[in-house]
């Protein structure tokens, strides 16, 4: 295609998003929020997704020590642990410790169970040599004498999996539902284009223009709207996400839990947003060029 | 050359507007196309640049064949057939200029290209005075005169004028076939769809009647031949 007739075929399309200036901004809108849904949407799956594989990778088994075990049977403990199968190193957490890290992730207010007070227990760490064989470690380790209970990632990575499948489906059913209704916006705007520059249609076909050079300048308009329609979620999207970020890097310090990191998570569901936004414009417009130009 | 053999068309709703129609004109003639409302001559004419497309038979139109020919393929043909209506079709928000040049733009060519044929073919039909007025400004004979400038202005082989005058008084139609003469004498083939027996009877040119989907009437310098 000629550099002239690009041009004009984008000069073209500003004019008529101009022109009916509400319908586009209706269709703009649409694309907006199904977008800003999809997105948020989207964006929180993959971060539980995250969470959730983080907690399966997590290779260590938490081994509450009974509060009443003195220290000679804890020592007893710590050596039971250390001699089972797939079991790396074991490291043992004072009561104390766990404490702290609580008040590390949750804030002062627990510094009030500081001493006697302290409900938790004193913890052996028990590290094994790959994620699949926490579960068998902690059987074992739950059959051990003074032993409180025996807690490990793969049991809630399971369950966040499970409900994040039927999240995922209900959503889908959501966004699908949201982006009809922005292709229906869409291809309303562009019928009103098309109907209101039907003579200028007509005499193109007369003199001999091709389907094609018919056909972009609608194209254009409904992947500008999409367009548009897009930038708008994508930067509200990343405010919120960078936001909310930082405010979970502080929480999850210490953990061995993280936040996808904005750099390259923001670019990729941005231009993933984008991406989607000019496609849902270019089918919107596609349908009505289909049903009244007949070309 | 335009070329029709045993043509039929057959519309969804059961009417058949062209019932074996053949006729033969040569590049260059001047056909008039006469005959009662609801003869057929509409569709005769559309079939020529494939608004219509025949049931049957062929259709042939210099290397074009219509009824065989791919839609994509249409936008090409009609780049050599020029099509004028009753009803002039200008653009009311374009002006003389742009009006003519648009028909040029569209199918690409280039800003210089443009400007010098849509000079020549408003010199042609004697409006170059008038190059900067919207179609508003100018009466219904020289609307007409733009219509024609922009149909030829991609200068097509044929010339297809479907009732040109049919909304001009007695002198301005005169005046657009003066304009049709003259472009066909540049060798055009014209094709004029027409209810006016005083235009077919005083410039003489070949007529063809239509009634009931066929040629019943082919006459080499021929006379309107209906009651007015």
């Amino acid at each position: 295609m000629k550099f002239r007739t690009i041009k004009r075929h984008l000069v073209e399309s500003l004019k008529s998003l101009k022109r009916n200036g509400w319908m586009s901004l209706a269709a703009i809108s649409a694309v907006a929020v199904t977008l800003l849904l999809v997105g948020s949407f989207v964006a929180m799956l993959m971060n539980v997704n995250k969470l959730a594989t983080d907690i399966e990778n997590d290779v260590s088994v938490r081994v509450y020590i009974d509060l009443a075990a003195d220290d000679k049977e804890q020592k007893k403990l710590e050596t039971e642990l250390t001699k089972f199968d797939n079991v790396d190193s074991v490291e043992f957490s004072s009561r104390e410790s766990e404490l702290k890290q609580v008040v590390g992730s949750y804030g002062n207010e627990f510094n009030l169970f500081q001493g006697d007070d302290n409900p938790l227990y004193d913890v052996f760490i028990v590290n094994t040599d790959k994620p699949e064989n926490t579960s068998a470690v902690a059987k074992k380790s739950e059959k051990l004498e003074h032993v409180a209970k025996v807690n490990y990632g793969g049991a809630t990575a399971d369950n966040l999996f499970k409900t994040m499948s039927t999240v995922r489906n209900v959503g889908v059913v959501i966004i699908g539902a949201l982006v009809l209704t922005a292709v229906f916006l869409i291809s309303n705007t562009i019928r009103i284009t098309i109907m209101s520059r039907k003579t200028e249609i007509e005499i193109m076909k007369l003199v001999g223009a091709t389907n094609w050079f018919i056909r972009w300048p609608f194209l254009i308009e409904g992947a500008l709207i999409g367009f548009v329609g897009s930038v708008i979620p994508v930067a509200f999207i990343s405010f919120l996400y960078i936001t909310i970020y930082d405010i979970g890097t502080t929480y999850l310090s210490g953990t061995y839990f993280a936040l996808l990191p904005p750099v390259p998570f923001l670019y990729q569901i941005g231009g993933a947003m984008l991406a989607v936004g000019i496609v849902i414009g270019a089918i919107g417009s596609s349908i009505s060029i289909r049903r009244f130009l007949k070309v | 050359m335009i070329e029709m053999l045993n043509v039929y068309k057959k519309y969804p709703n059961g009417i058949t507007a062209v019932n074996g129609l053949t006729v033969r004109i040569e590049q260059g003639e001047f056909v008039y196309v006469v005959g009662p409302s609801g003869a057929g001559k509409s569709t005769f004419i559309k079939m020529m640049y494939r608004e219509e497309r025949a049931t049957k038979g062929t259709i042939k139109v210099g290397e074009f064949d219509l009824v065989t020919m791919k839609d994509k393929d249409i936008p090409y043909l009609r780049r050599h057939v020029g099509v004028v209506f009753q009803d002039f079709k200008l653009l009311p928000r374009l002006t003389v200029y742009e009006n003519i040049a648009y028909a040029m733009e569209v199918v690409e060519k280039s800003p210089k290209v443009i400007k010098k044929r849509v000079l020549e073919v408003l010199d042609l039909v004697g409006l170059k005075h008038k190059i900067r007025m919207f179609p508003t400004e100018l009466s219904g004979g020289e609307q007409q005169r733009i219509a024609i400038a922009r149909a030829i202005a991609n200068m097509p082989r044929v010339l297809i004028a479907d009732e040109p005058t049919g909304n001009l008084d007695p002198d301005t139609s005169m005046e657009i076939m003066t304009i049709l003469e003259e472009i066909n004498n540049q060798g055009t083939t014209v094709i004029m769809a027409t209810h006016n027996s005083q235009i077919v009877n005083v410039v003489k040119h070949r007529v063809l009647a239509v009634e009931n989907g066929r040629i019943v009437r082919d006459q080499l310098e021929g006379d309107y031949g209906y009651e007015v």
